[in-house]
């Protein structure tokens, strides 16, 4: 980089950079709707308002405490619970034969939990702010990442690294897996189904509010809807992905994350959407299980 | 081999099937059916389709209600949950190999040793030893689903040994193999009984069952219509009744199981 690099490189770099950091976030919800996905064998359409909960005792522990920390561990904590409470307490008396009544009960669920939050916060946005500067270091003249976008990337590279681990190297990683692909030989086998499933839940949406609680900083704000475009960017990359596949949605979050701050910049914030759905479109006429599909559908 | 092997004199068999009734609507799919397996001998039920033989073996497995009759595992009631059979020490092969094609053969043997320790040894010495004796040790890495169908097959029984279970259940071992790959398959069964370990097992192929059982359970029609060594059960008239006139231990019976999955 020197400073004799013209506006139009810099434009770029800057462009590419941020998108890395807005597609780190993306790859981080979608993952969460993979997870979702193998556990439940449905796209949760509730996961953006689950998500978006624990943002918001986030923003009350850290508004109590005064520690960003503390609020992120709450996070966590409140999706992985969310999630547990959701499998067995409600999606679990679903009937699961067909997909339609688990659907309605999640678009119900996005109902009540979305008035809930503004019943109890109230609808306005809240401003948020970020554990570090969102000011974009300059490097040689050109504005590149922010602390905060290096904190986000270096976040999901964290988390995409344990799952890696978790998925393909532990003893509960393996049934996870076992149990997502052949629930009934896996149970014949001894691998505790419905454990799984619910262990599924709480990943998912924990790693689900981790990535809205990232995104919430770098939005308007807080407020009930905080994560819904959030949600519809990373089912999109997550489809383009394969759904089933932990690295297309990795891989898919940061390239849909690319293109849309592309787009933006180059464009307008208003035809990003539409330069996602039409990567989408594209994709799924070229290849409909996605890019990163496993070879073969599952079984009972 | 072929002298039937009689487990010491007071302990309980392995496995017990004593008055087992098994009814589905009005239809008796078994009737007042009893035998048992002792510490390493080889059993095989035989029949023709439709005669009980793949009940029992659900029934041993709690995956169908008995209606009489009662399963003992080493002189305890059987464990009805999947947990619970393997922690007695049963484990079995399924039906159409069930095998998780995506998951690589070391993980797919890798699975039953997530709920149980294996019956003596560490997980880590089972699951070598068994990939060992079954020639799996190069394929470890490779994705089930990848493999020709014999080698599938290997997968699955290394599957059910690796628990080093009291008692193996075999559903149709040799279906779908050809002549080399059955000889290998009796050897293992051979050696795994040899061990100790008491082996029921349902098949088709008449040949490989009267080359590997030390005694034999003819189900017809739900009723047990002989018991006995492979030679006691050969000369049987009722078997070869039941068989429709064809000689037991000439030709299959019955064509191979067609149960091929896609072996890509």
């Amino acid at each position: 980089m020197t400073p004799e690099m013209g506006p139009a490189v810099e434009r770029l770099v800057f462009l590419l950079s941020t998108g890395l950091a807005r597609g780190a976030v993306l790859a981080l919800f979608a993952l969460s709707l993979v997870i979702v996905y193998r556990a439940a064998r449905a796209v949760n359409f509730a996961q953006a308002a689950m998500a978006i909960v624990p943002v918001y005792v986030a923003f009350a522990v850290t508004s109590a405490s005064g520690s960003y920390w503390l609020g992120l561990a709450c996070a966590l904590v409140t999706g992985a619970l969310l999630g547990a409470v959701v499998e067995r307490w409600l999606l679990r008396l679903v009937p699961q034969d067909n997909p339609l009544p688990g659907i309605i009960v999640a678009i119900g669920l996005v109902m009540v939990l979305q008035a809930g939050l503004a019943i109890a916060f109230g609808p306005d946005h809240r401003p948020v702010h970020a554990p570090f500067s969102q000011r974009p270091f300059d490097v040689g003249g050109v504005s590149v990442l922010s602390p905060y976008d290096l904190f986000v990337l270096i976040v999901a590279a964290v988390v995409m690294g344990g799952f890696a681990i978790l998925f393909n190297r532990t003893s509960i990683g393996l049934q996870l897996r076992a149990a997502a692909f052949a629930p009934e030989t896996s149970r014949l086998l001894g691998v505790r189904v419905p454990r799984m499933v619910t262990l599924g839940w709480m990943l998912s949406i924990a790693t689900a509010a981790l990535a809205a609680l990232l995104l919430v900083p770098t939005g308007l704000g807080l407020d009930p809807h905080a994560a819904d475009v959030l949600f519809v960017n990373a089912f999109a990359a997550a489809v383009i992905g394969g759904l089933d596949s932990p690295v297309g949605a990795l891989v898919a979050g940061l390239v849909v994350g690319v293109l849309a701050s592309l787009v933006t910049g180059y464009a307008s914030a208003a035809t990003a959407p539409l330069a996602v759905l039409a990567l989408l479109t594209v994709v799924l006429l070229v290849r409909p299980h996605g890019l990163f599909a496993a070879r073969e559908a599952r079984t009972a | 081999m072929t002298t039937t092997s009689s487990s010491t004199e007071d302990s309980p068999p392995r496995l017990e099937v004593s008055g087992l009734t098994v009814t589905f609507g009005g239809l008796t799919a078994l009737d007042d059916v009893s035998f048992s397996v002792a510490d390493g001998e080889t059993v095989a039920l035989i029949g023709p389709n439709g005669a009980g033989k793949t009940t029992v073996f659900n029934a041993v497995c709690g995956l169908v209600r008995t209606r009489r009759g009662r399963i003992r595992v080493g002189g305890a009631p059987a464990p009805s949950s999947a947990t619970g059979l393997l922690g007695a020490g049963v484990s079995r092969t399924l039906q159409g190999l069930g095998l998780f094609d995506h998951l690589t053969v070391l993980e797919n043997v890798l699975v039953p040793l997530t709920s149980v320790r294996p019956g003596g040894g560490t997980s880590a010495d089972a699951v070598q030893e068994v990939l060992g004796t079954l020639g799996l040790g190069d394929l470890a890495d490779a994705p089930a689903g990848t493999l020709p169908y014999p080698e599938r097959k290997r997968v699955a029984l290394a599957r059910a040994l690796v628990t080093r279970p009291r008692l193996l259940l075999l559903d149709e071992p040799a279906g779908g193999l050809g002549a080399g790959d059955i000889d290998q398959l009796a050897q293992t069964v051979r050696t795994v009984s040899d061990g100790g370990c008491a082996v029921l097992l349902v098949e088709h192929h008449v040949d490989f069952v009267m080359d590997v059982a030390d005694r034999v359970v003819v189900l017809d029609f739900g009723h047990v219509i002989a018991c006995g060594t492979p030679d006691e059960v050969r000369r049987d008239p009722a078997v070869e009744e039941a068989y429709l006139g064809v000689p037991v231990g000439g030709a299959q019976v019955e064509p191979v199981e067609t149960g091929r999955e896609q072996s890509a």
